[in-house]
C-alpha cells in the first residue's frame, strides 16, 4: 500500500495541500468558501479587517489576506480553489492570479503559456532551481 | 440492458466556459481550442446517447473543506449551475436520472466501492464546459446526466489503480440496469498544468503524448503511476488526470480510437481530449 508521504516537498515552487495544511488554512480557506455569496462579497469589501475577525485565522494568515500576498497564503494552508474566490472578489481571472504567484506581468505570463508553457526541464526538482538561483521561466 | 459504448476525456477549463458564456468562442484564441471538437460534437450527435455518466471534480463549489467526499453520485433529479463567484453559468439545468443513479450507488456500494449518495448538488465548470464542449449551446441538454464528483482538490486524491477498478464496477453496475440504454462515460480534467506559486504555468507536452497513447493501450499500466509522478510531471493539478481512468476502467481493454485533440494553451492549461470506442459488440 501507497505510504502517505512527503516526497512531493521537493517540487519547486510547489505547495501540496496535504493533511497538515488543509488543518493549517482550514478557516483561511472557509473564508474564501464564504465570498461564494454576494452580501458576504459586499460585508468584506465594506471592511475586510472587521469580516476577517470572524474567523479563527492567525494573525500572519490575515495580514496574508489583506496583503493579497497568494504565495503567502497558500505557504500558509490556503488552497489556489478557494484562494481564487478572493482573486474572483477582486475581480482576477485565474491567468492574472496565477501570474501575480509567478512574479511575472500578466503580459509576461499569457505570453509564456502562448508559447508552449513553462516546460519541464529545469522545473522538476528545487535542486535545479538552486542551483540557477532563480525559476527557469519559458 | 444499459450499456457503456464509448468514453472520452476531455479538459474543462473555466475559462473556455468564460469564452463561450461571453461570445468570445470566434476569438483565433478560442476557435483553435474549440475546433478541436467539431469531429466529436458530431459523433456523439449521430450516436446519441441516452446518459452521460460524467466523472469531473467539484472546485470547492458544492463541497467545501466541511465534507470531502473521495467519490460522490450524484442522484437528483437535476443539478443547477452553481455559482462560482460572479453568478452561475448562463447554461442549462442538469437532468439527471435517479433510478438509475440510484441503482448504480447501490451496485457500487455492494460491489465494495463505498461512494457518497449526493441528492442535493450545484455543479460547476468541471461538469459544464464538458457538456459544452460536447453538446455546444443547446436550450436543453440532449442527455441525461449522472455527476460523479471525485476529490482531487485534498491530497491524497483516490490512487489511479482504484479509480481504473471504479470504472470497471461503474461499467457492471450500468450493465446491471434493466433500461436499453446508451451511454457514453465522460473523464474531464487535465491535461498538464499548475495553477499555484511560483511554479504556476507549468506544462508538460511529452507526459500528456505519452498519457493519451497509454491511456488507450496501456491503462492497466498507467494505472499504477504514483501520485508523486503526476505532480512533478503535470503540475500539481495535472493529478486531476486519475479521473481518466475511471472512463477508461468502464471500457473493454481494447477500444477503438476515434479521435484526439491536444492543444496548448487554454488560459494556463494544456488540453486534452480522446474519444474511444468499444468495438463494434457481436449480437448478445
Amino acid at each position: 500500500m501507497a505510504q502517505p508521504g512527503t516526497s512531493y516537498d521537493d517540487i519547486p515552487g510547489t505547495t501540496v495541500f496535504d493533511a497538515q495544511r488543509s488543518r493549517q488554512g482550514y478557516w483561511l480557506n472557509q473564508f474564501c468558501m464564504s465570498l461564494m455569496k454576494a452580501e458576504n462579497r459586499a460585508a468584506f469589501k465594506a471592511d475586510e479587517s472587521t469580516y476577517l475577525d470572524q474567523f479563527p485565522m492567525s494573525p500572519e494568515q490575515k495580514q496574508a489576506i489583506l496583503d493579497r500576498n497568494w504565495n503567502r497564503m497558500i505557504e500558509l494552508g490556503g488552497n489556489i480553489y478557494f484562494t481564487s474566490k478572493l482573486g474572483a472578489t477582486d475581480g482576477l481571472s485565474f491567468q492574472q492570479l496565477a501570474a501575480k504567484m509567478t512574479g511575472m506581468t500578466q503580459q509576461e505570463y499569457a505570453d509564456m503559456m502562448a508559447h508552449g508553457g513553462r516546460p519541464p526541464e529545469g522545473n522538476r526538482y528545487k535542486w535545479e532551481w538552486e542551483n540557477k538561483g532563480t525559476s527557469a521561466n519559458g | 440492458m444499459a450499456r457503456i459504448v464509448a468514453g472520452l476525456t476531455t479538459s474543462h477549463v473555466p475559462a473556455i466556459g468564460a469564452a463561450i458564456d461571453n461570445g468570445r468562442a470566434a476569438e483565433p484564441y478560442w476557435k483553435a481550442v474549440l475546433d478541436g471538437y467539431k469531429p466529436s460534437q458530431k459523433w456523439i450527435a449521430d450516436l446519441k446517447p441516452d446518459v452521460v455518466f460524467l466523472v469531473y471534480n467539484d472546485h470547492a463549489s458544492a463541497f467545501s473543506l466541511e465534507i470531502i467526499p473521495t467519490f460522490a453520485l450524484g442522484c437528483a433529479a437535476e443539478f443547477k449551475p452553481a455559482d462560482e463567484g460572479w453568478g452561475p453559468r448562463p447554461v442549462p439545468v442538469v437532468k439527471g436520472y435517479p433510478e438509475m443513479a440510484w441503482h448504480i450507488a447501490q451496485s457500487l456500494i455492494l460491489d465494495e466501492f463505498d461512494i457518497t449518495i449526493v441528492n442535493q448538488m450545484d455543479v460547476d465548470h468541471g461538469l459544464t464546459v464538458p457538456m459544452n464542449l460536447l453538446f455546444g449551446q443547446p436550450e436543453e441538454w440532449p442527455v441525461r446526466v449522472i455527476p460523479l464528483a471525485v476529490n482531487v482538490v485534498q491530497y491524497p486524491p483516490p490512487t489511479g489503480n482504484r479509480c481504473y477498478n471504479l470504472g470497471k464496477a461503474i461499467r457492471r453496475a450500468v450493465e446491471s440496469f434493466d433500461e436499453d440504454l446508451k451511454v457514453v462515460i465522460f473523464g474531464t480534467g487535465g491535461m498538464s498544468h499548475q495553477l499555484q506559486g511560483p511554479r504556476a504555468g507549468f506544462i508538460n507536452k511529452e507526459f500528456d503524448a505519452r498519457f493519451l497513447d497509454r491511456l488507450v493501450k496501456d491503462p492497466v499500466g498507467l494505472s499504477h503511476m504514483p501520485h508523486v509522478e503526476y505532480l512533478r510531471e503535470a503540475g500539481s493539478e495535472g493529478v486531476e488526470m486519475v479521473m481518466w481512468l475511471i472512463m477508461r476502467g468502464a471500457l473493454d481493454e481494447d477500444v477503438d480510437e476515434v479521435h484526439r485533440f491536444y492543444h496548448v494553451p487554454a488560459s494556463n492549461t494544456a488540453v486534452g481530449h480522446i474519444v474511444l470506442q468499444n468495438k463494434e459488440p457481436v449480437a448478445r
